[in-house]
C-alpha cells in the first residue's frame, strides 16, 4: 500500500545541505505493524511525516494506494491526509479550547461530513475508547492517558488506512503506556497499516517489522522478537 | 467543511480568548458608533437648517432692492439700503409674470406699541393679505390683513401672540385698539404661536397693511417683495420674469437683487452634507485603525496558534480551509463590533436627540452603510495576510511550535 522507492530528502541549514533521508526503499502493506527506531536525528520522524505528507521528499517517489501522491498540490495531499492518515502525536496535540468530543469531531468537520452523521460517530468513539464521561472536559481536564485516548479517537474517526505514532508513549508513564499501545494494536484487526516512531525498545519490540535507522537510512529490518 | 462549521469554529476560537476579543470588538464598535453619532449630528444640522428654511415657505422667490455681486447674505441685504427703492408699484408689476402665483410685499421696522400704560418695543411688519399664506402662519383668533387695494392704508393690526398676551393678558384682544407708533389702530386678529424661525420671532410682530407700514415709517421703499411661484419648477422661470420686470420698470437697470429659497438653502445644504462627510471621514479613520487592529490580533492569533494549524493540516485541513478560518474570524470579530457600534451609535444619537431637541438627529442611511462597510472590509482586508501566512506554514515546523 505505501510504496517509497528512493526516497530523500534533504534540508537547507545556513548553508550546508543535511540530508535527513538518503535513498529509502520501504513497503508497507495494509494491516502491517511497523516500528521505526533509531537514535535521535536518524531522520525516523522526517520519514514518518513523509509517509504521512505532511512533508515532500526531496527526490525519489512515493506512492499510496499505487498512485503517486509526490506529484499532488496542497489541496489535493490534504483529502489525502483527510482520508487516509491519521496521526497520534507525543504531545498529544489536542485544540485546548475544544472538548474531548470536539477534538475528536475535528477530522470529521473538516472532511465536510453532516452534523447527525458526525455526532453519531463521535458518540461512537467517545464509547470505545470510555471517554463517553469525559465527552465535555477540556483537554486540560483529563489525564494524560485520556487525552492520548482523545488523540487515537480522533485519529481513527476518518477510518484511516494508515495510523502514524510519533512516539505515542513518549509523555506518559509506563502503565499508561502500554493501555494506549494496545489501544493502536487493537486497530490493526481492521487492516489498518500502523507506523509508531519511537525510542523505547519495548514498545517498538512489539512490532512485527522492527526499522532500524542510523543516519537518514534503514540499517536493518527485523522480525517480532521470540 | 460546511459553512456553519467554520463560523462555530471561529467563534470557538473567539471565546477560548476573551478578552482579546472584547478589546477587538470595542475598538471596532467605537469606530463604528463614532461614524454613526458623528454623522447624525451632521445630519441634524443641515435637516434643522432645511426645515428652518421651509418655515419660511415653499417655492419662494426673494426680490431685494440693491444688487449684490454674489449669492448669500451681503450688507445691503441685511439693511435693505439701496439707492434705488423697490416700490409698491414695483410688487404690484411683479404679480403680472406667468409663473408668479402670489406677492407679499414686506416693510419692516419697529414702533412703539402701547395700550393704556402698557408698552413696549416692537417689530412692525407692513406687509399684505397673502402674507399669512406664503409664510405658513396661522390666526388664534379673528382675521388676518384684508384682501384689496395695495395702497390702501387701514389702521387695522394684527399682533403676534406674545405681544397680545402682555397688552391683553388673557383678555379679548380683537376689536380693541392699540396705539402703534403715532397711530390709533384697531386690533382685527392675533396669530398663533409659531415660535423662531429663521431668527424672527413670529410671536413679537405686530402686521400692518404695508401702505400703514409706510405711512408710520414715512417711507416708501420695500424691504423686500416675497413672491410665490406656482410650483417648485416655475421657481427659475419667476426668478426670470421677475428680474425682466424689475429691470423693465427701473429704467434697463438691473438694480434688484433676486435670489431663490432654494439656492440659499442648497448652498447650506452642501456646505453641511461636507462637513457631515467629513466628520464622518474622520470617523472613518478610527474604523480603519480599528481595522489595522485586527490586523494585528489575528496575526498574533496565528503566532499563538501555530501548533494548531499544523494539526489542523495533519488532520487534513486544506489550505484554503485555514484561510477561511482565519477568515471567518476576523469577520466575526468585525461584524459584533460593527452591530455594537451602531447600537452604541443609535443609543448614543438618542441622547443626544434627547439632550437637543431642536435638532433632529437621526444618522443618515449612507454613513451607516458606509460605516458597515468600512468596518467589515477593514476587518477582512486586514486579515487576508494574517489568514495566507497561517495556510502557508509548514505542517512540519508548524507542529513542532517553532
Amino acid at each position: 500500500m505505501i510504496e517509497l522507492s528512493q526516497v530523500s530528502r534533504t534540508f537547507t541549514v545556513g548553508d550546508q545541505q543535511v540530508a535527513a533521508l538518503r535513498g529509502i526503499d520501504l513497503s508497507i502493506a495494509a494491516g502491517d505493524y511497523v516500528s521505526i527506531m533509531g537514535p535521535s536525528g536518524s531522520g525516523k520522524s522526517t520519514l514518518l511525516n513523509l509517509i504521512g505528507l505532511l512533508d515532500r521528499p526531496s527526490s525519489g517517489t512515493y506512492k499510496l494506494d499505487g498512485g503517486d501522491v509526490t506529484a499532488l498540490d496542497d489541496l489535493q495531499q490534504a483529502r489525502v491526509r483527510s482520508e487516509k492518515i491519521g496521526f497520534v502525536f507525543q504531545s498529544f496535540h489536542l485544540v485546548p479550547r475544544l472538548t474531548a468530543a470536539m477534538n475528536i469531531e475535528l477530522p470529521l468537520m473538516l472532511a465536510g461530513i453532516a452534523p447527525a452523521e458526525r455526532k453519531a460517530r463521535v458518540i461512537k468513539l467517545l464509547d470505545n475508547y470510555g471517554l463517553t464521561d469525559r465527552a465535555d472536559h477540556k483537554p486540560d481536564q483529563l489525564s494524560g492517558g485520556q487525552r492520548q485516548r482523545v488523540a487515537i479517537a480522533r485519529a481513527t474517526s476518518m477510518h484511516p488506512a494508515v495510523l502514524l505514532a510519533d512516539e505515542p508513549t513518549g509523555n506518559l508513564d509506563q502503565a499508561t503506556g502500554k493501555e494506549v499501545i494496545n489501544l493502536l494494536e487493537a486497530l490493526l484487526e481492521k487492516n489498518v497499516a500502523l507506523i509508531i516512531v519511537t525510542h523505547d525498545p519495548v514498545v517498538g519490540g512489539r512490532a512485527q517489522r522492527q526499522l532500524h535507522m542510523v543516519d537518514g537510512q534503514i540499517i536493518s529490518e527485523t522480525g517480532r522478537n521470540p | 467543511m460546511r459553512l456553519l462549521d467554520i463560523a462555530q469554529f471561529a467563534s470557538d476560537s473567539l471565546h477560548g480568548s476573551r478578552t482579546r476579543t472584547l478589546l477587538m470588538i470595542l475598538a471596532m464598535s467605537i469606530g463604528v458608533a463614532s461614524v454613526v453619532v458623528l454623522t447624525a449630528l451632521g445630519e441634524g444640522a443641515r435637516r434643522y437648517v432645511a426645515d428652518q428654511f421651509s418655515s419660511l415657505g415653499t417655492n419662494l422667490v426673494i426680490v431685494l432692492p440693491g444688487r449684490t455681486e454674489t449669492a448669500g447674505v451681503s450688507p445691503g441685504m441685511m439693511t435693505g439700503q439701496t439707492p434705488r427703492e423697490i416700490t409698491l408699484d414695483d410688487a404690484e408689476a411683479i404679480l403680472r409674470g406667468n409663473a408668479v402665483k402670489r406677492i407679499a410685499p414686506l416693510t419692516i421696522g419697529s414702533a412703539t406699541i402701547s395700550r393704556g400704560a402698557l408698552n413696549r418695543e416692537s417689530v412692525v411688519v407692513g406687509s399684505t393679505f397673502n402674507f399669512l399664506e406664503i409664510r405658513h402662519m396661522s390666526m388664534a383668533v379673528g382675521e388676518f390683513l384684508p384682501p384689496g387695494d395695495i395702497h390702501d392704508g387701514a389702521s387695522v393690526c394684527v399682533l403676534g401672540n406674545q405681544i397680545a398676551r402682555e397688552l391683553f393678558g388673557n383678555g379679548q384682544a380683537v376689536g380693541q385698539w392699540v396705539r402703534l407708533g403715532d397711530r390709533r389702530m384697531r386690533v382685527i386678529g392675533v396669530l398663533s404661536p409659531q415660535g423662531e424661525s429663521m431668527g424672527m420671532r413670529t410671536d413679537e410682530l405686530v402686521v400692518v397693511p404695508v401702505a400703514t407700514a409706510h405711512q408710520l415709517f414715512n417711507t416708501s421703499g420695500l424691504f423686500r417683495v416675497i413672491v410665490e411661484a406656482r410650483s417648485r419648477d416655475a421657481i427659475e422661470q419667476t426668478k426670470k420674469e421677475v428680474e425682466e420686470i424689475m429691470v423693465a420698470r427701473h429704467s434697463g437697470e438691473k438694480d434688484v437683487t433676486v435670489i431663490t429659497q432654494d439656492a440659499i438653502l442648497q448652498t447650506f445644504d452642501r456646505i453641511l452634507t461636507t462637513l457631515t462627510m467629513a466628520v464622518g471621514g474622520i470617523a472613518a479613520i478610527s474604523l480603519a485603525v480599528a481595522g489595522v487592529l485586527i490586523m494585528n490580533v489575528m496575526l498574533i492569533a496565528v503566532a499563538q496558534r501555530v501548533r494548531e494549524i499544523g494539526l489542523l493540516k495533519a488532520l487534513g485541513a486544506s489550505p484554503s480551509q485555514i484561510r477561511r478560518m482565519f477568515f471567518a474570524e476576523a469577520a466575526l470579530l468585525s461584524g459584533v463590533g460593527c452591530v455594537a457600534g451602531l447600537v452604541l451609535g443609535y443609543a448614543g444619537s438618542f441622547v443626544i436627540g434627547r439632550i437637543y431637541p431642536v435638532l433632529p438627529v437621526s444618522p443618515p442611511w449612507w454613513a451607516v452603510l458606509a460605516a458597515i462597510a468600512t468596518a467589515m472590509g477593514a476587518g477582512i482586508l486586514f486579515s487576508v495576510w494574517p489568514a495566507r501566512r497561517a495556510a502557508r506554514l509548514d505542517p512540519v515546523t508548524a507542529l513542532a511550535g517553532r
